[in-house]
């Protein structure tokens, strides 16, 4: 294993090495120490590797990951993940804010809270959180599944597109356009593959979320409609 | 963007170290407000006198012989401790009035930055660590602090729009983000009798809580009212003699961590901010709920 000293080495040598991995390597194994709430730790990394962060993030870990799976062993900062193309990433403690924003693939897993506006904009990201999400989650999200064992605040899934919300526990209101729908036996496959992958499945059974989607009534514009845009 | 630190003691034995956690806790914000920075100390105090932290542009001249001068014109024994361009003046609580009326004759170009039992603020514009070097924060002492480190957005960088605004004894405000109707609420606090050294946002916010609390309100039912009629994007930190505040705007896009032991409360814009507090590897870690007011006081 490759042990890296954040506090020693500094964040630029760290991620100059991380992304000198891209193509083949066997260097597959990465541990960073002394983290310290540093920003951009482990930040577009291309590569098929295994990255423990031993300890908590500042901003953008993770961030634009390709390929490497990326476990945070304590929370991360706000826009853990952001923009993931592929791989997984994997946070013990609580994710700050939008957590997986604009994420085009790949699976992230928090296993405490989210904070507000997780998985705004997601577009084809997975994102499983054990907790509770805050308000304004997958707002504007495109596609993608947000799973959440907890409870939703806010306005959850505003102006949504095609995204598919599962949320266990309450969700104290509907954004613009969200509205719950029908669970249907290939969402409970769908969702049973989620947890599983989620590392949750021992924690909910897929028959306890509810699911919320678009009404695509705000798909297009109409003129009964001109008060809400 | 800009930086807020705060640590509220709850174990006596950390105040000697207050200011060198504090100091720590200041400098690691720097690159969210490299512009100014300020912070606000509450310690020390002796019943029945006041402290004024003064501020001048011109110290050597300003504070040439101000012992003499404001305890002849007052006719009480002051004391003037000089720190780079500010100095904290000791004096009878009763003699407060006296001795501001005076040295707006005596030294005209002096700024007050606060007036309380225990609160002292120093603030300057320049690097974090220049700031916290010129005032020897690290050796100062006390119950709790609140620092900020200042990237303006609004208003111009001067030693008078730093934070933290003190607008009520032993008051003070800080400030992540920008309001939006702060010229119309200056105008009626201005009517309410309220008078302000800048146009700058966050004294409007600062004046604001304290005219709630001269209207009998507590800081928590202050801070309350706040979010009904403070328009924008803040997270507010506040300090009063025994306690210290939190709250952040509903949308609440301003960061904030907090930070709770058997110790202290600590308050960050950044997790970064707290990495070097004792016991932080076992602390409660949070993020404060949107539209919540928290307090903690002695």
């Amino acid at each position: 294993m490759q042990s890296f000293d954040l506090g020693e080495e500094g964040l630029r040598a760290l991620n100059s090495a991380l992304h000198a991995l891209k193509g083949q390597t066997n260097m597959t194994d990465w541990e960073v120490i002394n983290p310290k709430g540093a920003h951009a730790i482990a930040a577009g990394v291309d590569a098929p590797v295994e990255i423990i962060v031993r300890g908590s993030t500042g901003y953008y870990c993770a961030g634009m990951n390709k390929q490497a799976t990326i476990r945070i062993k304590g929370s991360a900062g706000p826009g853990v993940a952001e923009n993931m193309m592929s791989g997984t990433v994997i946070i013990d403690g609580n994710a700050s804010q939008y957590a997986g924003a604009t994420g085009r693939g790949g699976l992230l897993v928090i296993k405490g809270n989210a904070s507000s506006r997780c998985g705004v904009s997601m577009k084809g990201i997975d994102i499983v959180v054990h907790g509770s999400i805050g308000h304004m989650s997958a707002f504007m999200a495109q596609s993608g599944n947000l799973v959440v064992l907890g409870d939703a605040g806010d306005a959850l899934g505003d102006s949504l597109y095609e995204a598919r919300l599962f949320v266990r526990g309450s969700v104290t209101s509907l954004g613009a356009d969200c509205v719950e729908k029908e669970m249907r036996p290939e969402h409970i496959a769908l969702l049973a593959d989620l947890l599983k992958r989620g590392e949750a499945d021992g924690l909910a059974k897929p028959e306890e979320f509810k699911r919320y989607g678009s009404a695509r009534k705000l798909y297009n514009f109409n003129i009964d409609n001109a008060s809400d845009y | 963007m800009c930086g807020i630190v705060g640590l509220f003691l709850k174990d006596p034995k950390l105040e000697p170290k207050l200011g060198e956690m504090l100091a720590d806790m200041l400098v690691t914000m720097t690159d969210r407000g490299p512009d100014s920075a300020g912070i606000a100390i509450y310690g020390g105090g002796t019943e029945g006198r006041a402290k004024v932290t003064i501020q001048s542009a011109d110290p050597d001249k300003d504070f040439s012989g101000l012992q003499d001068d404001l305890s002849a014109a007052t006719g009480q024994p002051v004391t003037v401790e000089v720190k780079s361009t500010h100095a904290v003046i000791g004096v009878a609580s009763a003699a407060v009035p006296a001795l501001r009326a005076t040295l707006g004759t005596l030294r005209p170009d002096v700024k007050v930055m606060s007036v309380g039992d225990t609160i002292e603020i120093f603030k300057e514009v320049g690097l974090p660590k220049d700031v916290a070097t010129r005032f020897g924060v690290a050796k100062m002492q006390g119950t709790h602090g609140i620092g900020h480190t200042r990237m303006a957005t609004e208003s111009a960088v001067t030693t008078m729009g730093a934070h933290p605004f003190s607008t009520g004894s032993d008051q003070c405000l800080v400030h992540n983000g920008s309001l939006s109707n702060h010229n119309g609420l200056r105008r009626e606090l201005i009517r309410k009798g309220k008078s302000f050294e800048t146009q700058n946002d966050t004294e409007v916010a600062a004046a604001y809580v304290s005219q709630k609390l001269d209207e009998g309100q507590s800081l928590g039912k202050a801070l309350e009212s706040g979010l009904d009629d403070l328009d924008g994007f803040y997270t507010f930190v506040v300090g009063t003699k025994n306690g210290f505040g939190v709250v952040r705007d509903p949308i609440a896009c301003k960061p904030a961590v907090m930070a709770e032991t058997d110790e202290y409360v600590a308050f960050g814009s950044e997790y970064r901010a707290l990495v070097n507090l004792p016991g932080i590897e076992t602390a409660r870690v949070w993020e404060p709920e949107p539209a919540t007011v928290y307090f903690w006081e002695r």
